[in-house]
């Protein structure tokens, strides 16, 4: 565990991509190879079985504290991280044990079987044996969510680099339903890639927003465009006979929309999509709100009523493999023909689309063309240009998302609360309100969008300006005007104001603002009627 | 007046009746009685100030022409109807705990305090009293100091490796206390200490007063940023990452703070390292302190206050949240605070 402390630490402590990259890569080059499997499993997310409930470990923490569980629950919701706030509440001690980190995840699947007891003995022990980064990384392999700044595009260049693999190919390898109790570093890593699973899909290619105009893209001829839905990005994957359905997040989601098993029919084996999953319900111009997605996102299984309220269509706007063939290196135009080719036999009521390609002469008509997202319940734009392979992760220059300007509205900060982890020391979490009349009605919340410098300098207001408390909430003078930012509106009845916003954040700080100029209810309302 | 408590809570600030004074007020008052130097507790505007000798030279350096009268500790000093002595509270150089005691009863108003001994401030000292104004700056059981000894060896450790990779080691720390406890922790073996101005400032008043500190080169704009390898530069906070700091070449950044505890806190900081080291008590010394003062009545000014008193009354204690403008360990002061 010493060793993984190690690089731990020193991909903690800092914030430079190639420090970072070259501790890692020295990690994979020397740790055994269960140590290494585990160490990439953890960075991706994948963890051991839970041994023990966090139920249990609040408690017992607490015990070995000498502290009440309440003020053990204070503790943990301003550190923002279960496994650090036990690791810092704990008795100091140093660590006297070298187990290495696969023997420890070993010992943990072992007393899972094991009765209560012998589980909190377990763990009692483990928390007096260890000390500091250990503790926490135990701790951690219990909750779950290494957070340290390593994503996967940083953990397949420092495996590229000791393995001497290609960083795509590793990428690829990385992705889909592997965990390390059932491979091995050889299989996931150095094998020959013919056994592997048939589910597993590719990276998926994501794309920057564009920042200035198009004008700067060059040739016209060369970029085509289509709608940016607001709906959840997925693959799906038809091979051996089966579909799977994953999500950009690398969820395996196929239980969730049976709807799409009648694919199967029409997709040949040997098939991979990239697309959209939207709510389109039958006969209707535009998709569903996110919101009426969401629902189904939530449902492990889905009730009939809500399969035929809020059916679940992939519109289609890839394709990476053919044939059995992963074709992503050709160019989309071709990749796009070769959709078009599959689409063609696939029926109208089929829950299968293929995401029309806009027509645009200019891209002054372009241009205007997106200012008509919200109607067609998009959030923009997507500029794709024909001859672009399908690349890995997140890359410049060939695919860009020309999102609509958000709608704003501003409101005055009428409540405030301090954060948690990153933010434990400021006020962070405000609420905000507009006028109904001469009251301010609250209406949303933002966490988001200030600087630090921002930050601190409100905070330092607010302690100034308190009105009154209510626990960790503070009623403040209402002074300061924020300009908020929102994808969307939606009307509400679980909020007194009657509405509800997607993505609310700060957008400015309007210190030039007196607040007799926020907006109101009634401007809400406006809203509410246009883009609702 | 005769049932007036000994201290009561304004909107000016701590105020005696009895003695008709305050106790760091932050507004502008006739008689005003300072716990120390820091910008949250010594503000301008008061007719007269009471302080500790120790304090008196940096609270001129920092508000100027004042009226001031300086008082040792543990002397004892009559006004009005009160009894007033200042006694050690560790914090800073020169900082106190202030004895109010009005016909036999006693009230001590702590300021910001460390129960640790950091080998440059008088050393903390219990007073007995009935009633103890606090701070919980720090008042969560997830705040526990490793020891001084410790935290340095962490510092030296990252100075050496930063001198032997060619990189000059930046530590940004508060000008006052922070910066001169940081100094005396030091190994100067490792290369020479250059302070930035603010910092140094405060170090002559400080050495004026027969405070030995290590021997410190003042790094202003005539000097050559290139005529002193391995050398570890303490500067204020908003100094770090400024043309000034730039003109270093290749350089690591620390961060010296009892928030740096806290991997968030530490990570949002884009420094390279956060070394845990506070002047004020942690979760231990709070209640190691508030134990030996014997006191029944506890008054909680700045930082976690609700959870913190909370937890008091759930102990025995008569506990309350007293609003103040004092800030703490805040990690956006300044060092022209």
């Amino acid at each position: 565990m010493k060793r993984f402390a190690q690089l731990f630490t020193a991909i903690d402590q800092s914030t430079k991509t190639n420090t970072k990259v070259a501790a890692l890569a020295d990690y994979f080059e020397q740790a055994h190879d269960p140590d290494r499997l585990w160490t990439i499993a953890l960075f991706s997310g994948r963890r051991p079985k839970r041994a023990v409930t966090t139920t249990k470990l609040r408690e017992w923490a607490a015990e070995q504290a000498g502290i009440p569980l309440w003020l053990f629950e204070e503790s943990y919701s301003i550190v923002g991280d279960l496994a650090e706030t036990i690791a810092l509440v704990l008795p100091a001690t140093v660590t006297h044990d070298d187990k290495p980190l696969s023997d420890w995840i070993k010992s943990l699947r072992e007393i899972y079987t094991q009765p209560e007891d012998a589980r909190k003995d377990f763990v009692l022990k483990a928390w007096a044996t260890l000390g500091g980064t250990e503790r926490f990384i135990f701790n951690k392999l219990i909750t779950g969510g290494f957070r340290v700044g390593i994503s996967q595009k940083l953990m397949t260049r420092a495996l590229a680099r000791a393995t001497d693999k290609p960083e795509a190919e590793l990428a690829h390898r990385l992705m889909g339903n592997w965990h390390p109790d059932t491979t091995t570093w050889h299989q996931l890593v150095e094998a020959d890639d013919a056994s592997a699973d048939a589910s597993r899909p590719y990276p998926f290619y994501l794309a920057y927003g564009l920042e200035s105009s198009p004008d700067d893209l060059g040739e016209l001829s060369q970029w085509r465009a289509e709608w940016k839905w607001d709906g959840i990005r997925g693959q799906l994957i038809r091979r051996d006979g089966q579909y799977f359905v994953w999500s950009r997040g690398e969820e395996l989601m196929t239980d969730r929309f049976p709807e799409l098993a009648r694919t199967v029919d029409f997709i040949p084996d040997g098939t991979v999509l990239d697309g959209e999953l939207l709510v389109w319900p039958d006969g209707q111009p535009t998709p569903a709100s996110f919101n009426t997605l969401q629902a189904r996102i939530g449902r492990k299984t889905v009730p009939k009523k809500l399969l035929a309220d809020a059916p679940v269509v992939l519109h289609a706007y890839d394709l990476l493999e053919w044939q059995g063939q992963d074709i992503r290196t050709r160019p989309f135009s071709e990749r796009r023909a070769l959709l078009e080719k599959l689409s063609a036999v696939v029926p109208a009521e089929a829950p299968l689309r293929i995401s029309p390609q806009l027509e645009f002469s200019s891209w002054e008509a372009l241009a205007e063309i997106r200012t008509t997202a919200r109607e067609a319940q998009a959030e923009g734009l997507m500029l794709k240009r024909v001859d672009s392979p399908y690349l890995a992760g997140r890359k410049k220059g060939d695919w860009w998302k020309w999102k609509l300007d958000p709608l704003t509205v501003d409101a005055v900060m009428i409540y405030a609360q301090s954060g948690s982890g990153r933010r434990a020391n400021l006020f962070t979490d405000f609420t905000f309100a507009v006028w109904d009349g001469n009251d301010l009605i609250p209406f949303t919340k933002a966490y988001s969008g200030l600087t630090d410098a921002e930050f601190r300098k409100i905070t330092a207001w607010v302690r100034k300006n308190t009105l009154e408390r209510f626990g960790p909430v503070r009623k403040v003078t209402p002074h300061h005007v924020f300009e908020i930012a929102f994808e969307g509106i939606q009307r509400s009845t679980r909020h007194k104001s009657g509405v509800a916003l997607r993505f609310p954040r700060m957008l400015r700080w309007r210190q030039d603002k007196p607040i007799q100029e926020a907006n109101s209810l009634d401007d809400l309302e406006d809203m509410l009627r246009i883009y609702g | 007046m005769t049932n007036a408590p000994v201290l009561s809570f304004t909107e000016n600030g701590i105020y005696c009746a009895a003695g008709d004074f305050y106790i760091d007020p932050w507004r502008p008052v006739d008689r005003a009685l300072i716990t120390h130097g820091h910008s949250d507790h010594a503000r301008w505007g008061m007719q007269r100030y009471l302080a500790t000798h120790i304090a008196l030279p940096v609270m001129r350096h920092r508000l100027g022409d004042i009226t001031a009268e300086g008082i040792g500790y543990g002397e004892i000093r009559r006004i009005g109807d009160a009894k007033v002595s200042f006694h050690p509270a560790g914090h800073v150089p020169g900082s106190a705990q202030i004895r109010v005691e009005v016909k036999g009863e006693v009230w001590v108003a702590s300021g910001d305090y460390k129960v640790v001994d950091d080998g440059l401030s008088d050393p903390f000292s219990p007073v007995e009293c009935h009633s103890f104004i606090t701070e919980s700056t720090f008042g969560l059981p997830v705040f526990n100091w490793a020891d001084q000894t410790t935290v340095a060896a962490e510092i030296n450790a990252w100075w050496a490796t930063c001198a032997a990779n060619g990189k000059t080691a930046f530590l940004g720390a508060y000008a006052l206390g922070k910066a001169q406890r940081l100094l005396t922790m030091l190994d100067p073996a490792i290369g020479p200490i250059l302070t930035h101005t603010a910092i140094e400032n405060t170090n002559r008043i400080i050495r004026d007063q027969g405070i030995a500190l290590p021997d410190t080169i003042l790094a202003n704009a005539e000097l050559d940023p290139k005529s002193h390898p391995n050398a570890i530069v303490l500067a204020p906070p908003s100094a770090l990452g400024s043309a000034w700091s730039k003109g270093f070449g290749a350089q690591e950044t620390a961060f010296a703070s009892g928030w740096m505890a806290i991997r968030g806190v530490r990570r949002r900081r884009v420094g390279d390292r956060g070394f845990v080291i506070s002047d004020h008590a942690d979760w231990g010394g709070l209640m190691s302190a508030i134990r030996e003062t014997g006191a029944e009545n506890i008054y909680v000014t700045h930082g976690y206050t609700e959870v913190f008193s909370r937890y008091l009354n759930d102990s025995g204690w008569t506990a309350q949240v007293v609003p103040t403008q004092f800030e703490g360990e805040s990690l956006d002061k300044d060092g022209t605070e």
